[in-house]
């Protein structure tokens, strides 16, 4: 039969269905076969703490939700054009998110008075006049054609029921034109020991894709062209993935063994999964039993010359604050990477918020200060992991690498790099005795551990095994240059002092600003950092489109803060800071620059949309 | 090269060099109280190094916060103070990062069994090749005077001025619960008991756990005066293999080497409700050591390709789905 095309330049779909749905599945591969396709696309998970919520219950959703398009996009879209809701609390728990007019393909079996119930309806929703006459409603029985579909294979019918995910792909893929192969490649793969289970799945995906292409329930197939992209391979990545790949690509490029130190934490674990992976290139990975003893195990194998990592969220960063504060005194290369998630406490732990700044900034007794580097999308996680080694090697201080639940779970596709375009890192390690005693006759006779390269003001990295170099240090405050414990004032002071200068040397390293300002006279300035990057980057292009003109400059340094950042903000009339959090970048840029930073603060473990950005925008106008 | 059957320093290198005490003293002033029982570990330590032949570069000392926790700025090796209870946690990323180096522990009985109880339990039970002093004068020394984990029920102290409620460890009990490999108990006063200790504690290839008793001579003086000296009599029971002990009535040869560790548990209970005080080596048995399985994981991974780091990285950087635009 044949059906009408329409063009579409860019499409967001929300797969939703229950935790033990597959839904998770579905999304990743409906993101992999567009990405083969050669679409720009963002995804966004979307899922509950809760392994297994009770079934069928609102706090059991989970969602996929991915954008793709024709062009260059940003954000993983603010609000679905289509919604693919596998039972009725998938439809409930999702509708207000969808714009009037939206395509909700909704799969009937589950729609049983049961089940109405528990997801809090009164009555059917697919008998709703509103519901039909604001939405084009395809209410389809995915799950029982699934379970005809696939009866050949005499599996039980729960076990048959479980491939419906497959089926809807197959539905979606079929209605976008995506490509097939992929797919079908990949569930031989995953399912190649159980012939029946593989079998189901492929048939379910393939009986999905002929279900829209015969039946007259679809009129109209959509086309969304490939986005033109520069030379290269690419591949889609998550953030997380980014970030593990970056800090073995900083192992490689200094020429150090990777420690990593790690506790198991939400969002952050599937780092350690990753690296734990990788061990043909000398990275060791410990589970520990618990954040002090994984950020102390890391700092352990730092001071014996590896490169030492600790990954964590939020708490686990409260909890490994000690011994932060020792690795600045220590003066060690440590990375601290922190996957910021919605908080206090345990909070929410599968959603994201960027409220760990001044945690990141202040949390530690005394005056300890550290640089910090934050990613703003999922591949930039790449790039940010081996900038944050580049400054603590470089440097002998612990980094502090903020990414977040938004970036870590999140994907876009990414141009892989060729190894040697990445920058080389010289750990220098200390060789031989740096100064010179009173009675000594042949020059350099001492090893002084606190003597200070005079541009870095980094301490020598002088590993055991290392003759000459035997020495003590600890967290008591040591004596300039000596490094022996000292508890003269004059000396405490210029060491607070010097460990300050270190990491505000670090901004001599740092390339200039770049300020989005096309027409270079825009009033309104949009100052962001981190995961806000997308958001902010397509509220900026909503309000151009309007006719407006309006700046962007994103910070990947939040401490230092880049030195031309003073005279960037002294141009602009007003000055907006979009952030997940309650407005700590503002607070800083206020006290820094005195500078009347306006926040957009919204804290709903959802990234910002671009059309609040565009609003805040607007106002400030 | 299977790793089980080594010594705790077959992978450190030696030195050719002749060493005595002096090699290993630190220019820094020594700053504990006049009498304090941790000058004589002191210097039984530095006495005992040299005998082990190691480079002293080689060597590393990593202790955590306390009087006893000062003792890496007297010796002149490798060192780290750290932070409170942490030790074990920081030295099993030393110990795992470098099979040649020596790596010791020092603590107290606050350090080590209260903040960084955790820590210490993990250490012997992944059985990282460590030497863990755990200095036991059974009070706070360095915040001056308040009850410790290892005070006695009733000790009048500045935070229990009507006797302490708290039932104290016994940190041998503790170390074998953990399943530690190489339990020891010896007296800061003894010091041919305590150099011998020490030698078959670094000789140990994984988690060597010494409890050495320390005499506070400020806050806890005397604590242990039952069993030093020639008072001791028989109060001491020193452990040899084979020795015929009797614990609750039950009498069998001590036997350090069993795998079952339920007689050793029991003789570390002897000192309960009776005057008598077991000291040498409870328990010492093999079994491999987490940094170098740890260390195996990686060598195999590693020896699974030819491929160079870099090329293994290209291979990494376009792992998964990839496609192509020209």
């Amino acid at each position: 039969m044949p059906q009408q095309v329409t063009r579409l330049d860019r499409v967001v779909i929300r797969f939703a269905g229950d935790s033990g749905d597959g839904m998770q599945l579905t999304g990743d591969r409906f993101t992999q076969e567009s990405a083969v396709f050669g679409n720009d696309l963002m995804t966004l998970p979307n899922f509950p703490a809760e392994i297994r919520a009770p079934q069928g219950t609102i706090p059991g959703v989970s969602s996929f939700q991915v954008h793709f398009a024709d062009h260059q996009i940003l954000t993983a879209g603010d609000a679905p054009d289509v919604l693919v809701a596998m039972n009725p609390a998938a439809l409930k728990a999702n509708l207000a998110d969808l714009p009037k007019g939206a395509t909700i393909i909704v799969d009937t079996h589950d729609f049983t008075a049961r089940n109405l119930q528990k997801a809090g309806y009164d009555g059917d929703p697919l008998e709703d006049e509103q519901l039909l006459s604001n939405y084009q409603v395809h209410a389809v029985d995915l799950t029982g054609m699934t379970v005809e579909a696939v009866k050949e294979f005499g599996l039980s019918r729960k076990d048959a029921a479980r491939a419906k995910n497959m089926f809807a792909l197959g539905l979606l893929s079929w209605l976008y034109g995506r490509p097939t192969e992929p797919t079908v490649t990949f569930l031989e793969r995953r399912f190649g020991r159980a012939p029946h289970i593989r079998d189901a799945n492929v048939t379910a995906f393939t009986t999905g894709w002929n279900f829209g292409e015969t039946t007259e329930t679809f009129a109209v197939r959509y086309e969304v062209a490939p986005a033109p992209q520069a030379p290269g391979t690419y591949r889609n990545i998550t953030g997380n993935l980014a970030l593990a790949s970056g800090l073995v690509a900083a192992a490689v490029r200094s020429g150090l063994p990777l420690f990593l130190g790690s506790y198991p934490i939400t969002p952050a674990s599937d780092i350690l999964h990753e690296l734990s992976k990788h061990k043909g290139m000398g990275v060791t990975t410990f589970q520990a039993e618990d954040e002090i003893a994984g950020i102390g195990a890391a700092l352990g194998a730092a001071y014996a010359g590896s490169l030492g990592v600790t990954t964590t969220s939020g708490p686990g960063v409260a909890l490994k604050s000690e011994a932060i504060g020792l690795a600045v005194t220590l003066e060690l290369p440590l990375v601290v990477v922190d996957v910021q998630r919605g908080g206090p406490s345990t909070g929410l732990p599968t959603k994201t918020e960027q409220a760990d700044l001044l945690q990141a900034m202040f949390g530690r007794n005394g005056e300890a200060p550290l640089p910090i580097v934050a990613p703003s999308t999922p591949s930039d996680c790449f790039d940010a992991a081996l900038e944050a080694a580049r400054i603590a090697i470089t440097y002998r201080t612990p980094v502090m690498l903020l990414s977040d639940g938004y970036l870590a779970n999140g994907s876009e596709p990414w141009r892989v790099p060729d190894v040697a375009d990445l920058p080389e890192i010289d750990p220098a390690f200390a060789t031989e005795p740096n100064h010179t005693s009173p009675g000594s006759a042949n020059g350099a006779d001492t090893f002084w551990p606190y003597l200070r390269d005079q541009a870095t003001l980094a301490r020598p990295w002088a590993v055991p095994g290392t003759p000459g170099l035997e020495h003590r240090i600890g967290g008591l405050e040591k004596g300039d240059g000596h490094g022996n414990i000292s508890y003269d004032p004059a000396n405490h002071d210029l060491m607070v002092r010097t460990r300050a200068a270190k990491v505000e040397r670090v901004a001599d390293s740092l390339a200039p600003l770049v300020v989005d300002d096309p027409s270079g006279s825009a009033q309104v300035l949009v100052v962001g950092w981190g995961s806000t990057y997308g958001p902010i980057a397509a509220g900026i292009r909503l309000v151009r489109e309007a006719g407006h003109e309006v700046a962007q400059v994103h910070l990947r340094h939040l401490n230092p803060l880049p030195r031309d950042l003073g005279d960037i903000l002294s141009r602009y009339d007003r000055v907006l800071v979009p952030e997940m959090n309650l407005g700590q970048l503002s607070l800083l840029l206020r006290a820094r620059y005195l500078v009347d930073a306006v926040g957009l603060n919204v804290v709903r473990g959802l990234p910002l949309t671009s059309a609040e950005v565009a609003n805040a925008i607007e106002e400030l106008m | 090269m299977s790793t089980h059957a080594l010594s705790g320093l077959e992978l450190v290198p030696t030195s050719d060099e002749q060493q005595n005490g002096k090699d290993y003293t630190s220019d820094q002033e020594v700053r504990w109280c006049p009498g304090c029982g941790d000058y004589a570990v002191l210097k039984a330590v530095q006495s005992f190094l040299p005998d082990l032949g190691l480079r002293r570069e080689n060597i590393v000392f990593v202790s955590g916060i306390g009087c006893s926790s000062r003792f890496p700025y007297y010796l002149d090796t490798f060192g780290m103070h750290s932070i409170h209870g942490r030790a074990p946690a920081i030295a099993t990323g030393i110990a795992t990062s470098r099979p040649d180096l020596s790596v010791w522990v020092v603590t107290g009985d606050g350090d080590a069994l209260s903040i960084g109880g955790n820590h210490l339990i993990h250490a012997l039970r992944r059985n990282v090749n460590l030497t863990i002093l755990l200095f036991n004068n059974r009070i706070y020394g360095l915040t001056k005077g308040q009850y410790s984990p290892t005070s006695e029920e009733g000790k009048v102290t500045k935070s229990t001025p009507v006797g302490s409620i708290d039932h104290p460890f016994n940190p041998v009990s503790l170390a074998l619960g953990a399943e530690a490999t190489f339990v020891a108990r010896t007296i800061d006063s003894d010091r041919k008991h305590l150099t011998s200790v020490l030698a078959a504690a670094a000789a140990h290839r994984g988690a060597a756990l010494v409890e050495i008793y320390q005499n506070c001579p400020i806050f806890n003086d005397g604590a242990f005066d039952d069993v030093k000296g020639p008072e001791a009599g028989d109060h001491l029971v020193r452990l040899e293999p084979g020795l015929e002990v009797t614990v609750g009535g039950r009498t069998w040869l001590h036997d350090p080497s069993a795998v079952d560790p339920s007689d050793q548990f029991a003789l570390s209970r002897m000192s309960e409700g009776t005057d008598r005080v077991p000291v040498g080596v409870f328990r010492q048995v093999q079994r491999p050591t987490y940094d170098d399985q740890a260390r195996e994981q990686v060598a195999t991974a590693v020896d699974a390709s030819t491929a160079s780091r870099e090329e293994r990285l290209t291979a990494l950087l376009h792992a998964g789905d990839t496609w192509t635009v020209v």
